[in-house]
């Protein structure tokens, strides 16, 4: 097993294909009275927030909790860190206090690889900067698989603000190594440069979504953030959602099978209609249960867990 | 003053003979002259760096004058031209005033001062340019290196205005709203990174546009660190309309790329960012023919702190004094007529450093240095003379070591250590 879960590149098939697999014995504690198994008794996993994400952070909190570890929240917010702490003081810190694992939330990309090199524990990405969110991938994989029965072959687009987005760049290298036949869609402008040539599988690229969902077994919808609007990436909320937005004329191009994900937290009237978050089609809640599922199955593993 | 004998040292490649110091200068046989065993070594005329920052005043536990003196004596080096991104920036006549003393003190070599073209480097007014040109320091060289004077009325001016004194403005060609955030090379790497990026055309918009005010005012412009194939074409396009410009280029954009920020250590983070292999053929190209003029370090040391961080928080720049001669030698071989025009003659001239880059023949100030072609070694931080230890080639083995280094005579490196 690996170490430490940086990118969504640190899986190969079998590794990924593992996780999922876990996922799914996880996910059966869920049905059960008693959510909690002993595994990690007596393991010291700490998240370590450097921006504010509640949601993540609570699935990481409840993925590690319902394996028995003893969990530390260390937000950076009201603590050392904005004393003016360095990166690498903290690490430390940690590292004396015994963590097992760090789950490191972090604004700057690569900040990961960076606390790696100076903590002996695992390392887990919970979205570093732009850069990459690799458990964000894998519960999307898990929820394609549970959904759709397979990622071999599928489909899948993923539409918006792919420059800036720390989830497009893992689900791109998971797909890949998974089989999956990706194609990136938004404005020109938030496409990154080269991306072809950069991720592994090539993903595909358009810039017109309704060319794209008619062979789509899978949508996922990213976050746009208004505020790239007053940066000219695009004119207006408005243009971009009438381009880019996923309405329900639009998801009626979908074949029936199709499904459609948004990793949230969703601008409803923006990227998605409230008409489809809320169809039969969506899995944006079942995304947010897996969540805790492929983080329980990532941390058992890392951790040394014996499946 | 001690006169030398330079046993067996092979001029510029050329066969082994001996070769006599005395008084400063190059001089014929002397019967009592101390020997300096040179079997095997090479000879060049001392090497003169266009662009280092040597920290003092500001932030002295990075470097000062005088460490940063001594890791260019132990690089091969008899002259540097001290950048003026200092604190307080050196942009009047009090400040370059006092870095050029504080060079003349350590006396490790000749730290020639340039002034800032605009008051903080703010980019918004000129500094007093000629207060600095008639200061003792005797300022030619004037730049905001770390920031590019984006402004074109305030470049077109500053280019006019130093005609006056035969000045010269070294551009920091980034052009400041295309680079906004910008960590590395805009391309694949960047992409797969999530690292912001720092787009060739930032580069290439500026010089282009420089080298037209160049021309239309008819003075003389010198462009610091070209990084990008694209720039090198702009250059060759404006060199063969006959503009007066000059360009050089760093020794880490001659050898590395983009692809070592996949370690996210910023140890390789440095503006101009490493650009592509596509790039590094085509500085390397422009330097043999001479689209390039020459090598200069742009030596950026840092404290430990300010690198050992997040990509995103830590400060760009590498040091580079004593690795440069080594990383040419690596790309160009030894080609050494090339070297001592690349990374002596050229430089010196464009400076305006009379005494440096003058051929090694009696009569001429004795500014050389001695080299070992057939060592290698490979480079430890922890070995370096430089206060800082942000160099990108740790662990790396290079071709060549620095044996000796004469200024005006005097030795300020032996056996390959600074003598003071």
């Amino acid at each position: 097993m690996i170490k430490h879960l940086r990118s969504a590149a640190d899986l190969d098939a079998a590794t990924a294909t593992l996780i999922l697999d876990t996922a799914g014995e996880m996910a059966t504690l869920a049905g059960r009275e008693v959510k909690k198994l002993p595994t990690l008794r007596g393991r010291t996993v700490v998240n370590l927030f450097y921006e504010d994400s509640t949601r993540t952070r609570i699935s990481f909190e409840a993925a590690a909790k319902r394996l028995s570890a003893d969990v530390i929240n260390f937000s950076a917010k009201g603590s050392s860190v904005s004393k003016g702490e360095s990166l690498k003081d903290t690490a430390l810190t940690l590292q004396a206090m015994g963590a097992d694992a760090v789950v490191i939330r972090h604004p700057a990309s690569g900040a990961p690889h960076r606390l790696a090199s100076w903590v002996d524990g695992s390392v887990v990405n919970a979205g570093d900067g732009t850069h990459e969110h690799p458990t964000q991938a894998l519960l999307d994989a898990y929820t394609m698989r549970s959904r759709l029965g397979r990622i071999d072959g599928l489909n899948v687009a993923i539409v918006g603000d792919v420059l800036h987005s720390r989830v497009a760049r893992s689900n791109v290298l998971l797909l890949a190594t998974l089989g999956a036949k990706v194609t990136l869609v938004g404005p020109p402008t938030l496409i990154p440069v080269d991306i072809v040539a950069a991720m592994a599988g090539g993903p595909k690229v358009s810039y017109d979504l309704d060319s794209v969902l008619p062979d789509a077994d899978v949508v996922m919808m990213l976050r746009v953030q208004t505020e790239r609007m007053q940066d000219s990436y695009f004119p207006s909320a408005r243009e971009y959602s009438r381009r880019y937005g996923l309405d329900v004329p639009r998801m009626r191009k979908l074949p029936s099978h199709a499904i459609v994900m948004h990793p949230g937290p969703m601008n409803r009237g923006m990227e998605i209609a409230p008409e489809v978050a809320d169809s039969s089609r969506s899995t944006i809640v079942e995304q947010v249960a897996n969540g805790v599922s492929a983080r329980m199955a990532v941390l058992y593993l890392l951790l040394g867990g014996k499946a | 003053m001690t006169a030398y004998r330079i046993k067996g040292v092979s001029l510029l490649g050329a066969e082994p003979a001996d070769l006599f110091v005395r008084d400063g200068m190059i001089s014929g046989a002397v019967a009592d002259a101390e020997t300096v065993d040179a079997d095997g070594l090479v000879a060049l005329p001392g090497l003169v760096d266009l662009h280092t920052h040597l920290r003092e005043p500001g932030r002295e536990d990075a470097e000062t004058v005088e460490t940063g003196s001594r890791a260019a004596a132990v690089g091969g080096y008899t002259a540097v031209c001290a950048m003026a991104n200092t604190s307080p920036v050196a942009d009047t006549a009090g400040v370059v005033e006092q870095v050029w003393r504080l060079g003349r003190e350590a006396g490790l070599v000749d730290v020639q001062p340039i002034g800032a073209v605009t008051v903080g480097l703010a980019g918004k007014q000129l500094a007093e340019l000629g207060a600095m040109a008639t200061s003792a320091a005797g300022v030619r060289i004037f730049s905001d290196d770390g920031h590019c004077v984006a402004d074109p009325r305030l470049m077109r001016r500053a280019l006019e205005y130093v005609k006056a004194f035969d000045g010269i403005i070294a551009q920091h060609a980034e052009e400041p709203r295309l680079t906004e955030g910008a960590q590395m090379h805009e391309g694949e790497v960047s992409t797969r990174l999530g690292l912001t990026g720092w787009p060739a055309v930032a580069e290439e918009a500026i010089i282009a546009r420089d080298v037209l005010l160049a021309e239309h005012v008819g003075s003389r412009l010198h462009v610091c660190h070209v990084s990008t194939a694209g720039s090198v074409e702009v250059l060759r396009h404006a060199k063969a309309r006959g503009v007066r410009v000059t360009a050089e280029v760093t020794p880490h954009h001659l050898l590395l790329t983009d692809e070592l920020a996949t370690s996210y250590d910023p140890v390789f983070k440095v503006n101009p960012p490493l650009r592509t292999a596509a790039d590094v053929a085509a500085l390397r190209q422009a330097l043999i023919d001479g689209v390039i003029d020459i090598v200069a370090t742009d030596h950026a040391p840092h404290a430990v702190e300010d690198k050992e961080c997040e990509w995103a928080y830590a400060r760009p720049g590498m040091v580079g004094l004593e690795t440069a001669l080594p990383v040419v030698l690596s790309v160009l071989g030894e080609q050494w007529e090339l070297i001592a025009e690349r990374m002596s003659r050229t430089p010196a001239r464009i400076a305006g450093l009379t005494g440096h880059g003058t051929d090694l023949a009696v009569g001429t100030p004795a500014n050389l240095t001695l080299v070992d072609p057939s060592a290698r070694r490979v480079v430890d931080p922890a070995g370096l003379t430089s206060r800082s230890r942000n160099t990108p080639y740790a662990g790396t083995t290079l071709p060549g070591r620095i044996v000796a280094t004469f200024l005006r005579g005097e030795p300020t490196v032996l056996d390959g250590k600074a003598v003071k």
